[in-house]
């Protein structure tokens, strides 16, 4: 991808991640309120189901994708000077990193457990 | 030799008065913001549901009560915003409602709906 591209590149994955957030957001709001899990051992089995497992851990990178190119933008826009932007542009991304991560392990682990 | 032009940029926003549009947009990205801000919090609150039964009580706990109540009606105010503004974002993309009457509505719309929404959701959930 060519510099001159970049900012299309990071559109088009603000919209794919859209889409996927968007769809599983609404699947995830229809089960809490019309089948929630009652207790531990429903809400493990349901989320430690393999199709949603795998489902959830692909959430949690596209969220993380466009988490990224969002708050990128913003800092972009608001925030000038360029040594400022450029430390508060790498917290986010570990920070982004660090959340994937903690919540992929979350994930994995209750279907080892 | 690059000249530059001085001409006048308006990011400040206590001094643009914004038109329904640009207010739509800036709560899509303050909600944006927001949601991102909450990550750290959703995910601890998944990770001590996960934990095993203490944890998930412990969690369950954590989204009743006064605050945990405004906790989750500003997240879901935010989904329902951020969601339904997107999903015009995405419309407009394709160029169904870009008309200015059009476009001033359906704005509003997204503005008047999000709270109500965020009511409504989190009534159902806890």
């Amino acid at each position: 991808m060519s510099r001159k591209a970049s900012g299309l590149k990071a559109w088009a994955i603000q919209r794919l991640t859209a889409m996927y957030i968007g769809l599983f957001s609404l699947y995830l709001v229809a089960v809490f309120l019309f089948s929630a899990p009652s207790d531990y051992a429903q809400w493990k089995a349901w989320i430690g189901g393999s199709l949603v497992s795998v489902a959830m851990l692909v959430f949690v990178v596209t969220v993380l994708m466009h988490a990224w190119i969002g708050v990128r933008d913003v800092l972009i826009d608001y925030v000038h000077p360029i040594a400022i932007r450029a430390a508060l542009l790498g917290v986010v991304a570990l920070s982004l990193l660090a959340m994937g991560l903690w919540a992929a392990q979350a994930l994995i682990l209750v279907r080892l457990a | 030799m690059m000249t530059t032009t001085r001409r006048p940029v308006h990011l400040n926003l206590l001094k643009i008065k914004l038109p329904i549009g640009g207010i739509m947009s800036i709560i899509h990205r303050a909600t944006g913001l927001f949601m991102f801000l909450a990550l750290p919090y959703l995910i601890y609150l998944l990770d001590l549901s996960l934990s095993g039964p203490a944890g998930y009580a412990q969690a369950g706990a954590a989204v009743h009560g006064l605050t945990g109540t405004m906790f989750v009606f500003l997240v879901m105010w935010s989904l329902a915003h951020h969601l339904l503004a997107g999903i015009r974002y995405l419309l407009i993309d394709v160029d169904l409602g870009v008309e200015k009457e059009m476009a001033r509505q359906t704005a509003l719309a997204v503005v008047v709906a999000g709270p109500i929404l965020g009511l409504l959701l989190t009534g159902g959930m806890l």
